[in-house]
C-alpha cells in the first residue's frame, strides 16, 4: 500500500487544482480498471445497434418461431389487440397512431427490426431470459415480423437481413434532443 | 411586519403573506388558533414509567408511523416485480425521501446481486476496454449531490383519465423522490478508458433479468452523470440499484439505469425497446418524439391533499414540492380560488438545481369551498402549464412528461379531492 501514497497525494493535488472555490470536483481516478480483451467484450455485449452491429451468427424463420408461441406467455400478446395476452399488444395497430386510441405494437410503432432481436435476447422469455439460442431468437423475431405482415413466412432472418428490414413506422419518429438544451450547473 | 399586516390576505380566498410563518409571526397566532390546553393530569403515561427499549443495530420507525408506506403498487399482470410503487408524498416533509420510501420502477423484479461477483464494464469506442470490481470502485474519488429522480410516466393518469382520478397525492404524483446521492463521476471512468473519435453515446445496461438498456448522450455522461453507490448516506438498497446505479440529474428516471453492469460507448443510440417503443412521446399527428430526456418544471401541493382533511376553519400552512430537470426553482405561486388570483409562496433554502424545493404559504381557510393550486417557475424561465394547455401541446394520447398544474378541491367538510380545473 505504501507505494501508492504518492499517487493519492497527486490525486488530491489534482482535485484541488481543478476545483473552483465553490465546488471541488473529482477529475481523475487511480487508474485501477482491468483491461478487457475482445473475447470478453464479445461475451458480455448484448446490444444490437440499428445498423446490425452486435448481431450473432445464426438464423431463423417465422414458421419455427411460431412454435415458441405455445410455451411463452408473453407471446400470447401476438394475438390481436384486446383479445390476447396480459401485456402490451405485439401485433396490429396499423393506422391507429393518430387516432384517439393508438395501439403501439411491433408492427405499428417500433422503428427498427434490430430492436426486436435485441429485446428478445436480453429480456425474454420473461421467466428465463437468456435461455434461447441465437437461432431461436432469430426465429421468434421472424415470427413477430411475419405476424405483423412485414416479412414472408419462409423468409430467413439473420445478421445480414435483419438490419435491412424496413419497419412501417421507421419515419414516424423525430429526435428533438440537442446537447445544448442542457444547462450546466452554475 | 406586524401580525395584523400578516393576517391581511394577499390573494383570494384567504391566502396570506408568505412571511407570516417567519420572524416569530406564527407564535402568537398559533396560540390563538391551536391553544387548547393539554391534559391537566400530572400522571405519567406508561412509556415514562419504566426504562424504554435498548439500543438497536439498525433503527426502525415508530409503530405509530407504520401506515406510511409506498403506495399504488401495481405490477404487470402475471408478474410481481414488473411495475411501480410510489412515494407517499403527502406523508413526508422537507425534501429528502427516506430510502425505504423511494419510488420503485422495475422491469423484471429486483435482482439479488452479490457485489463480489458484480463488475462494471466500459467498452466500445474507447482506447482501453475496462472492467471494474466493486472493491476497485471504492478507491475512486466520489462526489455527493442532492437531486430528485422522476419517472417520465409520473402523473400520467392526469393526462389520460377522462375524470380526475380519486387518488392521493402520492398515488398520482409519487413517481418522484429526492435523495443525497454519492458516487464516482462517470467522466472519471470514461476518461480512464479513453474516448475514441466518433464516441457520441453511452449505452447503459443493468444487471436485472430484463437487462434494461438506455442510450445516454455523451455530453450528459461527461457533464454531471454519476455511478452511484450510496443513497442518503448508506449503500443503495437492492430496489434502488445495489450495488451501483447510473444517475443522470434531471433526466427521466428510466435512464438512470439501476444495477449498472455495462457502459457501451457508441456513435449512435441503441434504439432499445425502452427508448423507442416505450419512453417516446406520441404526438397528435401520430408521429412520436424520441429522447425527451429532461424532466419539465413542476410542482404539487402535498398538504392539504386527499387524505389530509382540514379540521375546521382557521389558519393552515399550504406546503408542497417543486422541481425542474433544467435547473433550479425560481418561484412558486399558490392559489386558493382555482387560479383566479395567486400569491407567492416561501421557498425553503437551499434551493438547488435539479432537486426538490419545499414551498410553504399560510392560508386562512374560511370553511367554504376552495380550489388549491401551485404553479412553479424555473431559473430558465419555464413556467408550469395548466392542464388544458398541456393537453393542447401534447395531445393527450401520450402520458409521459406530464407536468401540468395540480388542483385540489376542498369541500366544506375540509376534505380534499383531485380535480381538473
Amino acid at each position: 500500500m505504501r507505494s501508492q501514497r504518492p499517487d493519492i497525494l497527486a490525486l488530491v493535488i489534482l482535485m484541488a487544482a481543478a476545483g473552483s472555490p465553490a465546488e471541488l470536483r473529482a477529475e481523475t481516478g487511480p487508474g485501477l480498471g482491468i483491461p478487457m480483451d475482445s473475447a470478453r467484450v464479445s461475451a458480455m455485449n448484448l446490444t444490437v445497434l440499428p445498423d446490425g452491429t452486435g448481431l450473432p451468427p445464426g438464423s431463423g424463420r417465422a414458421d419455427t418461431g411460431a412454435e415458441a408461441d405455445a410455451s411463452c406467455p408473453a407471446l400470447a400478446a401476438v394475438r390481436p389487440a384486446g383479445s390476447g395476452g396480459p401485456n402490451d399488444a405485439l401485433v396490429g395497430g396499423s393506422g391507429t397512431l393518430a387516432t384517439q386510441q393508438p395501439v403501439k405494437t411491433v408492427g405499428s410503432y417500433w422503428p427498427y427490426a434490430t430492436t426486436v432481436f435485441d429485446y428478445i435476447r436480453r429480456a425474454m422469455p420473461y421467466q428465463a431470459p437468456g435461455s434461447l439460442s441465437a437461432d431461436e431468437v432469430y426465429a421468434v423475431t421472424a415470427y413477430l415480423l411475419y405476424e405483423n405482415g412485414i416479412i414472408e413466412a419462409g423468409e430467413i432472418v439473420n445478421a445480414r437481413s435483419l438490419p435491412r428490414i424496413r419497419m412501417p413506422n421507421r419515419d414516424g419518429f423525430h429526435n428533438p434532443y440537442q446537447p445544448s438544451m442542457e444547462q450546466p450547473d452554475p | 411586519m406586524s401580525r395584523g399586516d400578516a393576517m391581511l390576505p394577499v390573494a383570494g380566498n384567504g391566502l396570506l403573506d408568505r412571511r407570516l410563518f417567519l420572524k416569530g409571526g406564527m407564535a402568537g397566532i398559533a396560540a390563538l388558533s391551536f391553544g387548547r390546553a393539554s391534559a391537566a393530569s400530572g400522571a405519567r403515561p406508561e412509556w415514562a414509567r419504566a426504562p424504554g427499549s435498548p439500543m438497536s443495530g439498525y433503527g426502525g420507525r415508530s409503530p405509530f408511523e407504520a401506515h406510511v408506506q409506498r403506495t399504488a403498487i401495481v405490477s404487470q399482470p402475471g408478474t410481481a416485480g414488473s411495475g411501480a410503487s410510489r412515494t407517499p408524498l403527502e406523508h413526508l416533509e422537507g425534501t429528502i425521501t427516506p430510502n425505504g420510501l423511494m419510488f420503485e420502477r422495475h422491469h423484471s423484479g429486483v435482482p439479488a446481486i452479490d457485489p463480489e461477483r458484480h463488475r462494471l464494464m466500459i467498452h466500445g469506442r474507447v482506447q482501453r476496454p475496462l472492467e471494474f470490481s466493486m472493491d476497485v470502485l471504492e478507491r475512486y474519488p466520489r462526489v455527493t449531490r442532492l437531486h430528485f429522480l422522476e419517472c417520465s410516466g409520473n402523473s400520467g393518469a392526469m393526462a389520460v383519465s377522462p375524470q380526475a382520478p380519486d387518488q392521493s397525492c402520492g398515488a398520482l404524483h409519487g413517481l418522484v423522490s429526492a435523495c443525497e446521492f454519492t458516487g464516482v463521476p462517470l467522466s472519471v471512468l470514461l476518461d480512464e478508458a479513453g474516448l475514441d473519435a466518433g464516441a457520441a453515446w453511452v449505452v447503459a445496461e443493468g444487471d436485472d433479468s430484463a437487462r434494461l438498456v438506455r442510450s445516454v448522450p455523451l455530453a450528459k455522461a461527461l457533464d454531471d452523470a454519476l455511478v452511484v453507490m450510496y443513497q442518503n448516506g448508506e449503500r443503495l438498497r437492492p430496489e434502488n440499484g445495489y450495488p451501483i446505479r447510473l444517475f443522470l440529474p434531471g433526466f427521466e428516471g428510466n435512464m438512470s439505469v439501476k444495477w449498472l453492469r455495462r457502459l457501451y460507448v457508441t456513435d449512435q443510440p441503441a434504439m432499445s425497446k425502452d427508448e423507442t417503443s416505450r419512453y417516446s412521446d406520441l404526438q397528435p399527428d401520430g408521429s412520436a418524439r424520441l429522447f425527451t430526456f429532461s424532466m419539465a418544471v413542476k410542482s404539487v401541493i402535498t398538504s392539504p391533499s386527499p387524505g389530509l382533511d382540514l379540521a375546521g376553519p382557521g389558519l393552515y400552512e399550504i406546503s408542497g414540492l417543486a422541481w425542474s430537470g433544467s435547473g433550479a426553482i425560481r418561484q412558486v405561486e399558490v392559489s386558493a380560488d382555482g387560479g383566479a388570483s395567486w400569491a407567492p409562496a416561501h421557498l425553503e433554502s437551499p434551493v438547488l438545481p435539479r432537486h426538490l424545493t419545499r414551498f410553504r404559504a399560510p392560508w386562512d381557510w374560511n370553511g367554504g369551498p376552495a380550489m388549491l393550486m401551485s404553479r412553479a417557475l424555473d431559473d430558465g424561465g419555464a413556467v408550469q402549464p395548466g392542464r388544458s394547455e398541456w393537453l393542447a401541446s401534447h395531445g393527450g394520447r401520450s402520458f409521459y412528461h406530464y407536468n401540468a398544474i395540480q388542483a385540489w378541491a376542498i369541500d366544506e367538510d375540509g376534505r380534499s379531492r383531485n380535480a381538473y380545473a
